[in-house]
């Protein structure tokens, strides 16, 4: 995957959070994740990705992170159910926010949610995930782009 | 006053919405989940303006917009959505919206959207 590809994901990183209040989103160096393992935090919000580009986008981070990010955007109803929501939320806007660059063929499914670390995720064959730390307030979190290559 | 209906696969992006919105100009009238259930609440509570999503399980934004202008050619449909490609804002144009407003957004983005798109009601 191109470093131009993969900035464009850090891009919609870094505009969604400074979006909310707290500004203070630090992306960290991406890194090619572990062949077979699967990188995921406590929730992760997978985006399907079709078009000439397939495989999927994921965000994924800790409960902690989704509740104070809730509260920063001022929803103060911080269930479970609106911490999946958002999971998911985060992650569309990311993988919907690529297409600028990317156009119309980056096509996207609406988010499937996952809780805890999956034993096997699904990702596409003869591809590994490139995957972008992301540090909020005192929290990790990551986007992670699993593309088959063209 | 215009009705507003808010249309949003998201719970924390109607209740984003809907807490956004301060103007006097809006009263909301109706939320829905999906395309579908926006024709259903749209039948039963007649609204002036919309923000819809586009990104949807059981019925996407464009369709739904296609359906509602069919509806009510009248209606004010802002467009609130993560897809950022031109194509997608000018086919969502061409089926009848009349804003369209990218995600993520702040309070005040929302907030001068909607006052923007019903302006002319004002003049």
């Amino acid at each position: 995957m191109s470093e131009d590809k993969i900035q464009i994901f850090i891009d919609g990183v870094v505009r969604y959070f400074n979006h909310t209040p707290d500004k203070s989103v630090q992306v960290g160096t991406p890194y090619l994740a572990e062949k077979g393992k699967p990188m995921a935090l406590d929730m992760t919000g997978l985006i399907g990705v079709s078009g000439p580009d397939k495989g999927c986008v994921y965000f994924s981070a800790p409960r902690v992170l989704l509740k104070h990010l809730l509260l920063s955007i001022g929803e103060p109803d911080t269930s479970e159910a609106n911490l999946v929501d958002l999971v998911g939320e985060v992650a569309n806007t990311i993988a919907g926010n690529a297409r600028a660059s990317l156009g119309k063929e980056f096509m996207i499914s609406v988010p499937v949610v996952i809780e805890g670390t999956p034993s096997t995720l699904h990702l596409p064959k003869n591809s590994r995930a490139y995957v972008i730390p992301i540090n909020w307030k005192s929290y990790t979190a990551a986007v992670a782009i699993c593309l088959e290559e063209n | 006053m215009q009705k507003l209906m808010i249309v949003d696969d998201s719970n924390v992006i109607r209740s984003k919405i809907r807490r956004s919105v301060q103007s006097e100009r809006f009263k909301l009238v109706a939320s829905a989940s999906n395309g579908a259930e926006a024709i259903t609440h749209f039948k039963a509570t007649k609204p002036d303006v919309v923000t819809m999503d586009l990104t949807m399980p059981n019925m996407d934004g464009i369709a739904c917009i296609e359906q509602l202008i069919r509806l009510n050619p009248d209606v004010l449909i802002l467009v609130v959505s993560a897809l950022s490609d031109k194509a997608t804002g000018i086919e969502a144009l061409e089926k009848g919206a009349r804003g369209f407003l990218l995600k993520p957004f702040t309070e005040q983005d929302i907030n001068a959207a909607l006052l923007e798109l019903t302006d002319f009601l004002y003049v």
